[in-house]
């Protein structure tokens, strides 16, 4: 048991060892190289001019904006994993993250250059794209498999009006093509404190139901016998994974796979107590997406991948192996 | 000691149980039988608050439950559902997940807790699994350890859906007596079961429902004398005294 505890204790430290290299490896490379001790210079205060405005105003707010992404993402597919009790649930596979899109883009189509309302709308697309799927999970009964079905269809309906939306309002400020793939390239950091602090809350109140998400997957009448209010717990964890998503798709676009393939990942690594999984599923999270952020920088220089494709070339074949591998398709 | 006062409840439209009023002894093994579709799944439903009654209430200790939250309730009943889902998590976690109406916030476990948990562990013959997977073990051995789940929440009342379905012949008795073990501790022992000879001789009151009513009650001498279960199962019951002087009851069908 202590034994245990000391072991995913060892991962977690590792796990935040390698985000940080990543964060700082991030920072160095772009157009120009900088060296680590130039950017820890900086950080502290001195380093030249030039390598100061590089630092402050493009890469760090690029990096900061990987690590909130890639959180958020994680930690969100955390929670719908666990409240669906569905192992291929992810974000974007049922719609989360387009609906979240949706959000976004309406509200930067009728509410330009309003900063703080662009999460809150995103996130009001993620909690409308969340409530559908699960009150159709509900209602109807259906297998898993039906359920990512149904969540591919309203992704795809959403996606749709993403792709109405921004034509029929061109100015919308995102970019749309950029947007649906999902990009960091160009966030302020202006753009990336209220969904940063959003993250951090909700990433915080996740942890802090961490135990009553382990008794949901005992299944309703489990937990219910036990004196779990599941139906409060249940909403209130679907309002926290809107939030995540919410804030992650409102600056960063329809970022796909994070929320599907991290937890997966940090289970094989921790295990299925979610105060671990949440934790490592975050550190995790920052480190795919940072990675996935600097080798889409580095690989075609002097072009640049937008790190969405990156994350969908290593999640549509991973999440095909769930397909077939996992016995997610029948109800256990 | 719980009370269930004039409960109608049911699925869509239609009143699975119809008016049905009854009073639980502690110290006592009750077990509801009836063919299927009867109604005694969903009282046992309503009895555990899975199940909000359309009429009528669940009292215990003469204390209407309706206002009660999920955390008090499961202080004074504790349930072992019908079908329950094999997570992969330890044998030992599950078991203190029983717990969980005890523990304040941050959810950390007593020395007191585990204790209990242990305690429920040994009784139901599961301590030497606690380090294994749930996954890992067979259907009677989950069964155990679901029950031995429900014993840690260390309820005065405890509620047994269908507790020996998919068990073989050995696990089954071995419930059944273990069932009459808890209730000599003084524990309210309330069980649906299928098969008619073991609720027979495991119970101290047997209480028979048919289409959402009850038909009887009594001791399983007594409601074999009556004759409700031949009425109601279309079945000819039998009373044997064993060379051991066990009383045993068999079924039999008129061809």
């Amino acid at each position: 048991m202590e034994n245990m505890r000391q072991h995913k204790t060892g991962i977690l430290c590792g796990l935040l060892l390698l985000t940080i290299a990543a964060a700082l490896l991030s920072m160095s490379f772009g157009s120009t190289y900088l060296p680590i001790s130039e950017i820890l210079k900086v950080l502290t205060g001195g380093g030249s001019g030039s390598s100061y405005n590089i630092i402050m105003y493009a890469r760090l707010p690029r990096m900061l904006a990987a690590l909130v992404c890639g959180c958020a993402l994680a930690v969100g597919g955390v929670i719908i994993q666990g409240v669906l009790g569905n192992p291929l649930a992810g974000p974007n596979i049922i719609g989360v993250n387009s609906g979240a899109g949706l959000g976004a883009i309406l509200c930067s189509a009728f509410l330009p250059a309003s900063m703080i309302a662009v999460p809150i709308a995103a996130f009001f697309g993620a909690l409308g794209a969340c409530t559908l799927v699960y009150t159709l999970a509900r209602k109807t009964g259906a297998s898993r498999m039906t359920l990512i079905l149904a969540g591919v269809a309203i992704s795809s309906i959403l996606s749709a009006a993403i792709d109405g939306v921004s034509i029929l309002f061109p100015e919308a400020a995102l970019g749309a093509n950029a947007f649906m793939v999902g990009r960091l390239a160009g966030v302020t950091t202006k753009a990336l404190s209220v969904p940063a602090v959003l993250t951090i809350l909700a990433t915080v109140a996740a942890l802090a139901l961490s135990y009553e998400l382990d008794l949901l997957t005992l299944g309703d009448e489990v937990a219910q016998s036990v004196g779990l209010s599941t139906k409060l717990t249940r909403g209130f964890l679907l309002i926290l994974a809107a939030i995540l998503c919410g804030a992650a798709v409102s600056f960063a676009g329809l970022v796909g796979f994070v929320g599907l393939m991290v937890p997966h990942a940090a289970r094989f690594l921790v295990g299925n107590q979610h105060k671990y999984l949440i934790l490592a599923s975050m550190l995790m999270g920052a480190l795919l997406v940072t990675v996935c952020d600097l080798l889409g920088r580095v690989l075609f220089t002097p072009y640049e991948l937008p790190v969405g494709i990156l994350l969908s070339v290593l999640g549509g074949p991973f999440f095909l192996w769930l397909l077939f591998h996992q016995r997610g398709g029948r109800r256990p | 000691m719980m009370e269930l006062n004039h409960i109608t409840a049911g699925y869509g439209t239609k009143d699975v149980v119809k008016n049905v009023s009854l009073c639980f002894e502690s110290g006592k093994v009750t077990v509801l039988v009836g063919p299927n579709g009867c109604g005694k799944s969903t009282l046992l439903r309503v009895a555990a608050r899975l199940l909000e009654p359309r009429q009528g209430n669940v009292v215990i200790d003469g204390a209407d439950t309706a206002g009660w939250s999920n955390r008090e309730f499961a202080k004074k009943v504790a349930l072992l559902p019908q079908v329950r889902p094999v997570p992969e998590i330890g044998v030992g976690s599950l078991v203190l997940h029983g717990r969980f109406p005890y523990l304040g916030y941050p959810r950390r476990y007593s020395t007191e807790d585990r204790k209990i948990a242990e305690k429920a562990m040994r009784q139901t013959g599961v301590l030497e699994l606690s380090e294994l997977s749930v996954s890992q073990l067979s259907g009677g051995q989950r069964q155990k350890v679901y029950l031995a789940m429900a014993m840690a929440q260390d309820t005065p009342i405890l509620l047994l859906d269908e507790p020996t379905t998919y068990l073989d012949i050995n696990h089954q008795l071995e419930l059944a007596h273990l069932a009459k073990k808890l209730a000599q501790r003084g524990k309210e022992v309330i069980m649906v079961l299928h098969d008619l000879n073991l609720a027979l001789g495991c119970a101290d009151t047997i209480v028979v429902m048919n289409q959402g009513q009850l038909m009887g009650m009594g001791s399983p001498q007594q409601v074999y004398e009556s004759k409700v279960l031949d009425r109601v199962f279309g079945v000819i019951s039998h009373c044997v005294t064993l060379d051991n002087g066990q009383v045993q009851y068999l079924f039999t069908r008129e061809c």
